[in-house]
């Protein structure tokens, strides 16, 4: 039963997730869209009980235990308790229950989100700067053919989207275009038609019970 | 006395021209208007099509009127610029009878069309234009479905070897050597997108060697649905590998579902607690050269499988090995050996096959016809 019942219910919900593509009738469609927006969010919205759990179960552990770096779970169970309150009680834009504005000073939780998790966000995002500098140090070196090939096409690509090559060598842009639009583009759809494929594959796999791995096994 | 500039004479020359054309002459309607159920939608679409008025180029666009069987006036539905010949009325009601009229409109002037023929929108059953969809699908489902009955029957399959997947069985050995963990992180996506349920799949193989080896797991997760399943992938996992004991729950965890602080948070885990081997698979975005990079500077072996392509040329710089596309999906079936999946792969490669050869039949076909050398059809 507790094989069963799970490859049942995918057996169920894969075909009748399936048919919308091929009914256009409305049915299937308002069908499909309840359950995609509706029931999976419903879903979701548990399982976001789960993993903040998980969270405070981690962290919890992790103080009581004295593991390295504990005083850091501090840190994030104080903000998330913090978070929780000015965002469960103080409304979004500071017109809930709570109190989140003193004077000109608003701490409610849009204001939270928008002045402390965009820029920490936006910080690690600009660390990708630096980290393609030193994947493209170790990605250019010479050492086998491939590498060589690589070298040279990016050498082209690079050289070829700045105005300067125009005048070193006119047709550089066009032939670092080509490069993009044709070899690189060929390559990209025969992987497009694998991971295609793949795809229908292991959805098909699944759908039928055959592969069991995410039931945590194939018995 | 100043001579008139000679743009001032064009303007006036065109203007004039303007003028006779417009209000001496008139505009023309457009004809042959026609109405018809817009096909495979779910209904309430009414296609227009009419042929374009003969003063097009000077006119502003075509307003679309409709009358219904029981109205008396026609209604306005919509307007189109010139040179458009065609218009979706998206707000009728199925089973009604529609007429529609098009006038082309040029300031005050309207120069109505005849009226159209009766349409009736309605929804349909089967979508005509995927049956070549449906068709390959078939061809494939039933592809796949002959080869893992070949398996079934004990039919000796060979499957190429994947690097990536050769090395996991010493990538486990070594973090157990080294008395070190190994991370796993699922990608960023959620459990509906396959790349997920592949990671999930592969998951289960890796912590049934894991549990095996009596080795440490970490799997951060960043979709609640996807850390509930993990955890219970995980946990049945050992239980198969006779060590359900050695399963911790908190080794499998949710961190946050917002990217960046997700990639901060696994960054770091891979800092302070240096696992001996990082496991990237699933679906990744801008920060997946982030979480490489990061790993590839502790030293740790770090294997990567994702369908992203964009983001394919960032791991196999920064990882040791990495699953491209479609050997994500296979990675499953090539861990566990299981024959009824190595059938599914077999099929999935047929599939391929098939695919190649129409194409390139296809392209030898488009050569020989567009090629005017080689106009020989």
């Amino acid at each position: 039963m507790k094989v069963r019942l799970p490859l049942f219910l995918v057996l169920i919900t894969g075909i009748l997730g399936a048919l919308p593509f091929i009914i256009p009738h409305s049915i299937a469609q308002n069908f499909d869209n309840e359950f995609r927006n509706t029931v999976i969010r419903i879903i979701g919205a548990f399982s976001l009980v789960l993993g903040v759990g998980s969270i405070i179960r981690h962290h919890t552990y992790k103080i009581t235990h004295k593991r390295e770096h504990w005083q850091y779970s501090y840190v994030l169970l104080i903000s998330l308790l913090i978070s929780a309150v000015i965002g469960l009680f103080g409304g979004i834009d500071a017109n809930g229950w709570l109190p989140t504005r003193i004077g000109s000073f608003n701490f409610d939780i849009q204001t939270l989100f928008t002045y402390i998790e965009v820029p920490l966000g936006a910080t690690m995002f600009a660390m990708l700067a630096f980290f393609m500098a030193s994947a493209a140090y170790r990605a250019f070196r010479a050492r086998t053919f491939e590498a060589t090939l690589l070298l040279i096409a990016a050498f082209i690509m690079m050289l070829g989207s700045v105005p300067l090559s125009n005048y070193i060598f006119p047709k550089l842009p066009s032939f670092a275009e080509w490069i993009l639009t044709v070899p690189n583009t060929a390559a990209k759809r025969g992987m497009g038609f694998g991971i295609s494929l793949g795809t229908l594959a292991t959805s098909l796999k699944i759908i039928l019970g055959i592969e069991r791995g995410w039931l945590g096994g194939t018995k | 006395m100043r001579k008139i500039p000679n743009y001032f004479i064009r303007l006036f020359t065109i203007c004039f021209l303007l003028f006779t054309i417009h209000y001496v002459y008139g505009i023309e309607a457009p004809s042959k208007v026609l109405a018809g159920d817009a096909p495979n939608d779910a209904g309430r679409n009414i296609v227009i099509h009419w042929q374009l008025s003969p003063s097009d180029s000077i006119i502003e666009g075509y307003q679309i009127l409709r009358k219904a069987e029981n109205e008396t006036e026609m209604t306005a539905v919509g307007f189109m610029g010139k040179g458009r010949n065609s218009f979706t009325d998206d707000g009728t009601i199925d089973g009604v009878k529609y007429t529609y009229q098009v006038v082309a409109v040029l300031d005050s002037l309207q120069a109505p069309s005849e009226l159209s023929n009766i349409a009736v929108s309605s929804q349909q059953w089967f979508h005509t234009e995927r049956i070549n969809v449906l068709f390959f699908t078939f061809i494939f489902t039933f592809l796949i479905i002959f080869y893992i009955n070949r398996a079934k029957k004990g039919a000796n399959l060979f499957v190429r070897k994947i690097a990536g997947l050769l090395a996991v069985d010493e990538a486990v050995g070594r973090a157990t050597e080294m008395g070190k963990p190994i991370l796993y992180v699922p990608g960023l996506t959620g459990i509906s997108d396959v790349a997920t349920i592949a990671a999930m799949n592969i998951l289960g193989e890796v912590a049934k060697k894991i549990a095996t080896y009596d080795s440490q797991l970490i799997v951060p997760n960043t979709d609640p649905i996807v850390f509930t399943v993990a955890q219970e992938v995980v946990k049945e996992a050992y239980t198969q590998a006779g060590r359900p004991d050695a399963f911790k729950s908190d080794s499998v965890y949710f961190v946050t579902d917002s990217q960046f602080a997700y990639a901060a948070a696994v960054d770091g885990i891979m800092t302070r607690e240096k696992p001996a081997t990082n496991f990237f698979m699933g679906y990744f975005y801008a920060e997946a050269l982030i979480l490489a990079e990061t790993g590839a500077s502790t030293g740790a072996v770090q294997i990567a499988g994702t369908d992203s392509v964009m983001q394919l040329p960032f791991f196999i710089t920064a990882c040791d090995y990495t699953l491209m596309g479609e050997e994500l999906y296979a990675a499953s079936a090539y861990l566990s050996r299981e024959p009824l999946l190595l059938g599914g792969l077999i099929g999935q490669d047929w599939g391929k096959v098939v695919i190649v050869a129409i194409l390139v039949v296809l392209t030898i076909i488009g050569l020989l016809t567009n090629l005017p050398v080689l106009n020989l059809f």
